[in-house]
């Protein structure tokens, strides 16, 4: 299982531990990752509201260095807003020849080129289709029966591209997590939006979004994120949404469970993690038989 | 009594987005729609919009471009995607909404301040070739001309500092975005 990995500028900047923890996880599943070289921003939320030909010729890029220099794979990136960027790149170009050429146009200033061959993956869904839950099982080193996660997954990864999961009722995230034996919260707002960039611009309005979310999760001991804007807007802000709750990437409690070392996962690097919640996490597991 | 100069210089901003490609895009994507308000009931900020999604779709397809592009609305748009999932007739209506962002950004003077944000991001990627986001807020703090902006991100920002998530950018990558962007942004026929 070979993947050309887009970490995006997030991963590189404030989301650090999610890029360890990814590439830490994917390793010891026995996924390889190869960085696409030289890749450049997606576009993020903004490049769409300044031109959109700019929304598609961004992650196109990429997706045009991924095509020359690692052919043949498939890209994974953890980060949702990348992936649905890239994925956006990769389905519009395939649909209308039009615009591939319109995009191929600009990439010429780079003498680069995208003959639409590239699939683009979310994380979420090499974990659940390509590895799957059984593999990630046999793998897992603690168990965690008594610790109650609340799978928020976000926007992105379900909307508006129906992928691998459904986005009304998702299910992928959860069934990573059962994988390692986690007790899955059964809610309504693991597909509710975090307020994504408004938490920049409009604070006001993104607040309530982030409350209701921590507030929904209130029985849960931790909420679960693959998407480090949704981990961001949920831990940088509860103190003013008045509800502490650790948010961790799905692939930091995953290393947990594999048995990885702190320093590959960083758990202690998050905002919301107290000591009170990494002295529990042992309490919480259970040793995998040894056959 | 205004001089016929200066009428003529409101007006010639509201003729050249009537007239617009851009527009006429836009009206494309929402003509179809048949008023039945899922996309407002969907919506996670409708509470906080002056026009609700329904509402706006409806100006724009009755031609009152001024009012639409006027609205506080399209800035409180999450890119959440749901109004799009759910529509039924299938519009695209979170592009709409980028769209209708996109003209205003362009032609509504109101407007021009709270484009900073995004001024400040293409001005951050052009310079860096990826995201650096303590140079990123920072730029937007000066675009946006707002004192009081800053001392709202004070205390997120240092708790981000206490646990060593905040990096002030180094040198740019090798991957640079320089000419792509200038031949996107200079290109002929941009709208």
């Amino acid at each position: 299982m070979n993947y050309a990995y887009y970490p995006g500028c997030s991963l590189k900047e404030s989301a650090r531990e999610y890029d360890l923890s990814t590439q830490a996880v994917m390793e010891s599943l026995g996924a390889k990752l190869t960085e696409i070289p030289d890749w450049t921003c997606c576009g993020a939320s903004a490049a769409e509201a300044v031109d959109d030909l700019l929304s598609l010729a961004l992650p196109a890029r990429n997706l045009a260095l991924a095509e020359r220099h690692l052919p043949g794979l498939d890209v994974l990136a953890p980060c949702s807003a990348c992936y649905l960027n890239l994925r956006r790149a990769q389905e519009e170009t395939n649909r209308e020849r039009r615009v591939r050429d319109e995009v191929n146009a600009m990439l010429g200033a780079e003498s680069l080129s995208y003959g639409g061959g590239v699939t683009v993956r979310h994380l979420l869904d090499v974990l659940v289709n390509d590895i799957g839950p059984e593999r990630i099982e046999a793998a897992v080193k603690h168990f965690y029966p008594l610790l109650k996660v609340a799978p928020y997954s976000g926007c992105q990864i379900l909307r508006p591209y129906r992928v691998f999961d459904d986005p009304e009722h998702p299910t992928a995230l959860g069934r990573v997590l059962k994988a390692m034996y986690v007790d899955v919260l059964d809610w309504k707002a693991g597909n509710a939006c975090c307020g994504a960039s408004l938490a920049a611009t409009k604070h006001k309005v993104a607040l309530p979004a982030i409350r209701a979310v921590l507030d929904a999760a209130s029985e849960a001991d931790c909420i679960v994120t693959v998407c480090p804007m949704c981990q961001m807007n949920l831990e940088l802000y509860q103190k003013e949404a008045g509800r502490r709750m650790p948010v961790l990437y799905l692939t930091q409690l995953m290393g947990l469970a594999l048995g990885l070392p702190e320093q590959l996962l960083r758990v202690a690097h998050n905002l919301s993690v107290t000591p009170d919640f990494l002295r529990s996490l042992p309490d919480k597991a259970a040793e995998a038989a040894t056959t | 009594m205004p001089s016929a100069e200066t009428e003529r210089e409101k007006t010639a901003p509201l003729l050249r987005i009537a007239r617009s490609k851009a527009l006429e895009t836009v009206r494309e994507m929402v003509a179809g729609c048949m008023q039945c308000g899922t996309c407002t009931a969907s919506c996670p900020n409708a509470w906080a919009m002056d026009l609700t999604p329904r509402q706006l779709w409806r100006l724009v397809n009755f031609g009152q471009e001024e009012e639409v592009l006027a609205s506080g609305t399209l800035f409180m748009c999450s890119t959440c995607y749901t109004c799009t999932l759910r529509c039924p007739r299938n519009l695209p209506l979170t592009s709409a909404m980028a769209a209708l962002k996109r003209l205003a950004f362009e032609h509504a003077h109101k407007t021009r301040r709270r484009a900073a944000f995004y001024r400040s991001f293409v001005d951050n990627i052009r310079s860096y070739g990826r995201v650096k986001e303590t140079a990123l807020m920072s730029m937007y703090f000066l675009a946006s001309r707002d004192p009081k902006l800053p001392l709202a991100f004070t205390a997120p920002a240092l708790r981000l500092l206490g646990k060593g998530k905040l990096h002030w950018p180094g040198r740019p990558g090798r991957g640079s975005l320089g000419r792509l962007m200038d031949a996107v942004m200079n290109r002929e026929g941009r709208p």
